[in-house]
């Protein structure tokens, strides 16, 4: 799926990620770019408003938690499949996320890593990164039945 | 038909008031080309487009982008009415150009990340929600006329 070269350009930006500032904010951009999404979290307190959602202590350790997982998934791109077998099962089985929400996911952390890296983030690290969370949304939506 | 509320349609004509559209367009056609890049296929009369920086550094990617979103500025003025503003471009889409309409979706998100690399402190999640609400906008009225 990604070439070596891919991979290792990956690995480097993904490197100088703040794992805990991105989770969180990647999350909380889901939930305000995307309002149907906060559903999943109507136990977090208040979503009321964008700073609500950007503060809320509940989204940005569960942030932290997802983007953990997404990092977890970064050593494992020949096998993204096998790495979230056991989380698609969860999504599908437990939690009825539908899949199109792990798309919508990986485009806010694109849009979040943009940000961040402004010229940095080149059209083959976009385009590269566009591959991974691709990737990792077809490996959670995998074991949905 | 989508709905802009007043704060939205602020936080869109702000942030369009410092882009460079004639650079952005070019960067936004030249990204969406390198990173979907089955898109190409539209475009084989525009010569080497066989790396990212021969994308990039296309003339005729750039002319094009700028031609592209020069269109997207003018339905920012009319936010209320995208399904008219686009409705000729959208009959040229369907018609003469046959785009796929995924498309139009893609290169919205594609502009939404070129403004999150220059904009980085002013694409607050608030301004992030009101312009991906208009490039989804954008990508309905062009596809609205499809058949």
């Amino acid at each position: 799926m990604l070439t070596a070269e891919e991979k290792s350009s990956v690995t480097a930006l993904f490197g100088k990620v703040n794992v805990d500032v991105v989770g969180a904010e990647a999350l909380g951009r889901l939930l305000v770019v995307y309002p149907w999404t906060q559903r999943f979290f109507e136990h977090f307190g208040d979503l009321s408003t964008a700073d609500a959602v950007m503060g809320n202590p509940q989204v940005k350790a569960h942030g932290k938690k997802v983007l953990e997982s997404f990092s977890e998934g970064l050593k494992h791109l020949d096998d993204l499949k096998g790495a979230f077998a056991k989380l698609s099962e969860l999504h599908c089985d437990k939690l009825h996320v539908d899949p199109e929400n792990f798309r919508l996911l990986g485009n806010v952390l694109v849009v979040v890593l943009a940000r961040r890296f402004g010229g940095e983030f080149t059209p083959e690290l976009q385009a590269s990164f566009q591959k991974v969370v691709t990737g990792v949304a077809n490996a959670l939506a995998h074991r949905y039945h | 038909m989508v709905h802009f509320t007043a704060e939205e349609k602020a936080a869109i004509t702000g942030l369009w008031g410092k882009v460079n559209v004639e650079e952005a367009g070019g960067e936004a056609l030249g990204r969406l080309l390198v990173v979907y890049p089955w898109t190409q296929r539209f475009f084989d009369s525009f010569g080497n487009l066989s790396s990212a920086s021969a994308i990039m550094g296309n003339p005729k990617v750039k002319a094009h982008g700028k031609k592209v979103l020069t269109s997207f500025g003018e339905a920012i003025k009319n936010l209320d009415n995208l399904k008219g503003a686009f409705a000729k471009l959208s009959e040229l889409h369907c018609d003469k150009l046959h785009v796929d309409p995924e498309n139009f979706r893609l290169l919205g998100n594609v502009i939404v990340i070129i403004l999150a690399t220059h904009f980085s402190r002013e694409f607050t999640p608030d301004v992030q929600a009101a312009w991906q609400k208009l490039v989804s906008g954008v990508a309905t009225a062009l596809a609205h006329k499809y058949h």
